[in-house]
């Protein structure tokens, strides 16, 4: 399981400050403290307080922060293609990135896959073309067919795409998270060797009372699905260690009765 | 129609490990020997490499067995009588590439020998041969938790290869490894589950993981072989999947249960049918160690001189591109 730690986002308020404040250390302890806890990738997102103009700049500092303190993988994340290259061209000289992301809207695509293909790095597509979120399974397959013919067009190896089918909260569209697991199923058939497949967790409980129940609830029927990655809040050890046990029983990995710590200690 | 592309992308390779350790780093050793490194199934060399050739190592006892077959026994001749004068052989004349010293007089029913007894056997092989050791306790746990510390000291600075532990018997060995800085073999009774459970106990310790060896229990042809080699297997392919606490190298005692077979000792008299019994345990036990070759071996301990050469004919094929 690929995990995208969501934590070094604008968003949240210790970050947000940091940010405005121009202070690197509450930017790189949350890295390895999420680092620690699991993840495989760090997200970084200025959030919305920074004004437009400015983003691209706060992308490239809070990238070259992180880069203080960890070669892993980063998730650029951004739907504005400066802010995603300003932070590509730091977060690259030092280890590798994905983009995070783009929809498949005909001119988005031909900016953002050349981009992958410059900087050699995963991307992550949407479910999202001109008409919008696909709403069913077919419209969510038939844009991730289009995501990955767009890939291979240019020369971004399939296996460096992760479909996002879009899982929206279940308190707002409660058909969504079957709809999103049918999706991820058949996803992973649309091609040989199949691409990955991620959501934006936490989605499925914004606005709910429940957050961290249905999230985990969500996680462990997404990996049951065949879902591989996933952008969540690796600090949560409860969720954690049920994707860990969801993967075991997948027979993802090789049980032993210290499964949990080997996973938390090694990978 | 053009072929499709079979290859596999693995994410991660299987540790490096060297055995023996020369005057630059400390030691005595003449040769050193590196195993793993492998980012592919075994010998699948279009798919990714393999570093190291698998390691033919040859059973050297401290003291002499008494009920292997005598086509064996024939074949060694009397330097079984002498730890030091086998080992030499098995370097100089058998073209062993490491020597694996079996301390199994210290077995309180084989002999009993003190650990300082096993002491004075690892000075005289070191001393006697410059090949990389690997020293096997005599497999009674409460006596190789005295014996092996014992023999890892006098032999401190060799990087020797030491085993065994289990997951009911690992803190004395483990510590005392890790103290004098030897590699370590992690023993399961061919089941996955406790191989990675071992090998996470001894990495809980502090002991690196590569510094270790996985030992998954070998079976022979016949015998077990069949679990044995998808055991293997499993493990080799969670561990070029990602899986750090199974990518080990893995040793195999071959030889111990080759011979242990009825097809391998019985006599000709016996089983007439069975064919010439100087060659047949021979087969037996390069026809075990080649099929385990391809579970992904990567240290073979061996018996007979004869079989050790054919096996390093078959290895030196297979090596080829």
């Amino acid at each position: 399981m690929i995990v995208i730690g969501e934590r070094i986002n604008g968003m949240f308020k210790s970050i947000g400050d940091a940010i405005a404040a121009k202070d690197k250390k509450p930017i790189q302890d949350m890295a390895l403290r999420e680092i620690a806890a699991g993840a495989d990738v760090l997200d970084i997102n200025v959030g919305t307080r920074v004004p437009k103009a400015e983003r691209a700049e706060v992308m490239r500092w809070m990238v070259e922060a992180t880069r203080e303190v960890t070669g892993r993988p980063l998730s650029i994340d951004s739907p504005n293609l400066e802010v995603v290259r300003a932070g590509l061209e730091v977060a690259c000289k030092k280890g590798p990135a994905i983009i995070n992301s783009t929809t498949a809207a005909q001119d988005r695509l031909d900016a953002f896959m050349p981009l992958a293909k410059e900087f050699g790095t995963g991307i992550i597509g949407l479910a999202i073309d001109e008409n919008g979120i696909a709403n069913t399974v077919d419209a969510k397959l038939e844009i991730g067919m289009r995501t990955i013919a767009a890939a291979m067009e240019n020369d971004v190896p399939v296996e460096e795409v992760y479909l996002d089918p879009i899982l929206l909260p279940v308190k707002s569209d409660q058909t969504s998270p079957q709809v999103t697991l049918e999706t991820i199923a058949q996803f992973k058939m649309l091609s040989d060797p199949p691409p990955h497949v991620v959501v934006g967790l936490s989605n499925v409980s914004q606005q709910a009372t429940e957050r961290s129940l249905l999230n985990r609830t969500f996680l462990v029927m997404a990996i049951a699905a065949g879902m591989d990655a996933s952008i969540h809040d690796p600090l949560d050890d409860v969720l954690m260690n049920e994707m860990i046990t969801a993967e075991l029983l997948m027979n993802k990995s090789i049980y032993s009765d210290s499964y949990l710590r080997a996973y938390m200690q090694h990978g | 129609m053009p072929l499709p592309d079979a290859t596999e992308k693995w994410t991660m390779a299987i540790n490096e490990v060297a055995v023996g350790a020369g005057p630059d780093e400390g030691g005595t050793r003449t040769s050193v020997v590196r195993v793993g490194g492998e980012k592919t199934l075994p010998y699948m060399h279009f798919e990714g490499p393999m570093p190291n050739r698998t390691v033919v190592a040859m059973e050297v006892w401290d003291r002499a067995p008494t009920d292997w077959a005598p086509p064996l026994m024939e074949a060694l001749g009397d330097v079984v009588n002498s730890p030091a004068e086998w080992a030499k052989a098995c370097e100089e004349k058998f073209g062993a590439e490491m020597i694996c010293l079996t301390l199994k007089g210290t077995h309180p029913d084989f002999g009993n020998a003190s650990p300082d007894d096993a002491a004075a056997v690892v000075k005289s092989v070191l001393a006697a041969t410059g090949l990389p050791l690997i020293i096997w306790g005599g497999g009674h746990d409460e006596k190789d938790n005295l014996v092996l510390p014992k023999c890892g000291q006098v032999a401190a600075g060799e990087r020797c290869l030491i085993g065994t532990i289990k997951e009911d018997n690992y803190k004395t060995l483990t510590a005392s490894c890790l103290a004098d800085r030897h590699n370590l073999i992690a023993e399961s009774p061919i089941d996955i589950n406790i191989a990675k459970q071992v090998n996470i106990l001894a990495s809980d310790m502090g002991f690196p993981p590569e510094r270790m060896v996985i030992f998954p229990a070998t079976g022979a042809l016949g015998y077990g072989m069949e679990y044995v080699y998808s055991i293997q297997e499993r493990g080799r392919l969670a561990a070029l999947g990602g899986d750090k606490m199974m990518a080990m190298p893995v040793i195999c005692q071959v030889g111990q249960e080759a011979w242990r077979a009825k097809e391998a000792k019985a006599t000709a008299e016996e089983f007439p049918q069975w064919g010439d019994e100087q060659e047949r345990g021979i087969l037996w036990e390069l026809t075990t160690a080649v099929s385990l070759l391809q579970a992904g071996a990567d240290i073979m301990v061996m018996r007979h001189p004869k079989a050790v050469a054919a096996l390093k004919g078959v290895i030196a094929e297979l090596m080829k591109p």
